[in-house]
């Protein structure tokens, strides 16, 4: 198994944010997370990753079989773990090409940025500031996965503030990367996108309330209403 | 040997080829503390430089409607331990001309030295002037700049100015600017400073808008780290319909560094609009895990968000 959580627990300020979660995501795999707003997805995807504030209180994150979750966030990126931010951060100065080779240097960075549907010319030299809009940054951070090319890549909501037509751009990424070998942890609302994984695990309140095959899983997260019920409500399956 | 070799072998030391520099087609003055040693005039630019008791004058002239394709290079260098530098610089962009200056202040062997300048600048009726000041300091950290300017921007002139002190220790950087712009003129100033261990930076600009239609953008980024600290003013004085000012300050604090901006908005008119936003702190913890999250390392994610703000 590539990933696995054993019990995971979040609480920040006092307040449970991810309880006992156990997920598994095997090599190659596309695992789709859904869930409401405030269920805990971004948080279980900064506490896979390691990000500050984000340690867990309980459990254990083992990614290819070692334990992690006392590792810092570099170290885990060095693993093979890298997560693409629901809203990326803006950079004064930092090239979109430096960007793209950080962590990457020999990266083919004009092939990522076209896999994005963006134009390397324009976009290579220009400052990943705010000069760029949501969309855009959005889309280079996708390019940002490929040049990577990491074996865990986790997406936070890679379809928000991308339009429609480019939701076809994001699968091809994210299939691009299973074909080189990448696993997928996919964190969306987009049930079109949903249904493409091989797994799914829906969350409410911090737990996980039903897991199996996208279909199953959106089924249940639609007819629920999920909404901040507490996980109580929603039922396991 | 000449007398340009140390300042070429200086130019070379900084990764700079002195070949594409001080060509037989670029205007230059070349100063080792208050020594002219070079000096070239071209077609529409002229320069007359003249060493006072004081130090050296330069009287700068790009004539009206030359607009000049090769930039013009002011090198001002210290090639001894101790010793000091003033200039006195009258520059004059007449009606309709155009031109950009590069100021290569190279002090990269003293370990004690002063370099202060007075700085008079005309940009007459439609002219437009770039002048980039960069500064290249030893490790001594002994070194003083004092730079002031009182500069003039004419209607529908433009002023842009880059200062860029990031290698090298600062020691004590004290600019002092103050800039007046008529109506439709545009001044654009930013400075880029970074320092570390016990580094003092004082940097004070003041545009006026005092035309209708004038705009003015102050922008400061400076990096702080050790025992270093710093004090930002920016003024923006909206004086005219129309006028539009913005005063933008970014300060990176590390170890024991202080930092201060202070931002100073005037309106004296019910048209005229000046903003200002300034953001002092640690860096920001998003573009760190952004850039950890890529495996780079906590001092490494650093060092390339710095960088990036000071590039």
């Amino acid at each position: 198994m590539l990933l696995e959580t054993l019990e995971l627990s979040l609480t920040l300020n006092g307040r449970a944010i991810l309880r006992a979660i156990n997920l598994r995501i095997a090599a190659r795999e596309i695992h789709v997370l859904l869930g409401a707003n405030g269920s805990g997805k971004s948080s279980l995807a900064w506490c896979l990753m390691g990000c500050g504030g984000y340690a867990p209180q309980a459990g254990e994150i083992r990614f290819d079989g070692d334990r992690i979750d006392h590792m810092p966030l570099h170290e885990r990126a060095r693993r093979g773990m890298a997560l693409a931010w629901q809203e990326p951060a803006r950079f004064e100065g930092l090239s979109v090409a430096q960007f793209l080779r950080a962590g990457a240097e020999n990266a083919d960075v004009v092939k990522a940025l076209r896999a994005v549907g963006l134009a390397p010319d324009e976009y290579l030299s220009r400052s990943l500031d705010k000069t760029l809009s949501g969309g855009e940054r959005k889309r280079i951070e996708l390019a940002g996965m490929l040049t990577l090319q990491p074996r865990l890549a986790i997406f936070d909501e890679p379809t928000a503030g991308i339009d429609m037509l480019s939701l076809d751009d994001v699968m091809r990424v994210i299939e691009t990367l299973r074909q080189n070998g990448s696993a997928v942890l996919l964190i969306t609302h987009q049930e079109t996108i949903a249904a493409q994984g091989d797994s799914a695990s829906q969350l409410c309140g911090g737990r996980i309330v039903c897991q199996g095959k996208p279909d199953a899983v959106i089924a249940n997260y639609k007819a629920r209403s999920c909404r901040r019920c507490d996980g109580e409500t929603c039922g396991y399956d | 040997m000449t007398e340009l070799d140390p300042l070429y072998q200086a130019f070379r030391q900084i990764g700079e080829d002195p070949n594409a520099i001080l060509t037989p087609e670029t205007a230059y003055l070349v100063a080792y503390g208050h020594q002219v040693v070079g000096m070239q005039s071209v077609p529409g630019v002229i320069i007359i430089p003249e060493q006072t008791k004081q130090g050296i004058h330069a009287r700068v002239t790009v004539l009206e409607g030359q607009q000049l394709v090769q930039p013009v290079h002011l090198c001002f260098s210290l090639f001894e331990k101790y010793g000091g530098q003033h200039i006195d610089l009258e520059l004059t962009l007449q009606p309709g001309s155009r031109a950009t200056f590069w100021s290569h202040c190279i002090f990269t062997l003293p370990e004690i030295a002063r370099h202060s300048m007075n700085a008079r600048v005309d940009i007459q009726d439609g002219a437009q002037l770039t002048y980039n000041e960069v500064h290249y300091h030893g490790v001594s950290g002994g070194i003083e700049v004092i730079p002031r300017a009182q500069v003039t921007v004419g209607p529908q002139g433009r002023y842009i100015a880059d200062f860029t002190l990031v290698q090298g220790r600062v020691g004590l950087l004290d600019i002092d600017y103050d800039i007046k712009v008529q109506e439709d003129g545009i001044a654009e100033l930013t400075s880029k400073v970074y320092g570390r261990d016990t580094d003092r930076i004082h940097i004070r600009e003041a545009v006026s808008l005092d035309g209708a239609n004038a705009r003015g953008l102050i922008k400061s980024r400076v990096a702080l780290d050790d025992e270093a600290s710093a004090e930002i003013t920016g003024a923006t004085y909206g004086n005219a319909a129309g006028a539009r000012g913005h005063v933008d300050c970014l300060e990176i604090v590390r170890g024991n560094a202080k930092a201060s901006a202070i931002p100073e908005v005037r309106v004296t008119h019910p048209q005229a609009k000046v903003t200002h936003e300034a953001a002092i702190g640690s860096v920001d913890q998003m573009q760190l895990e952004t850039l950890m999250a890529r495996g780079l390392s906590p001092e490494e994610a650093v060092d390339r968000i710095i960088l990036g703000m000071l590039g």
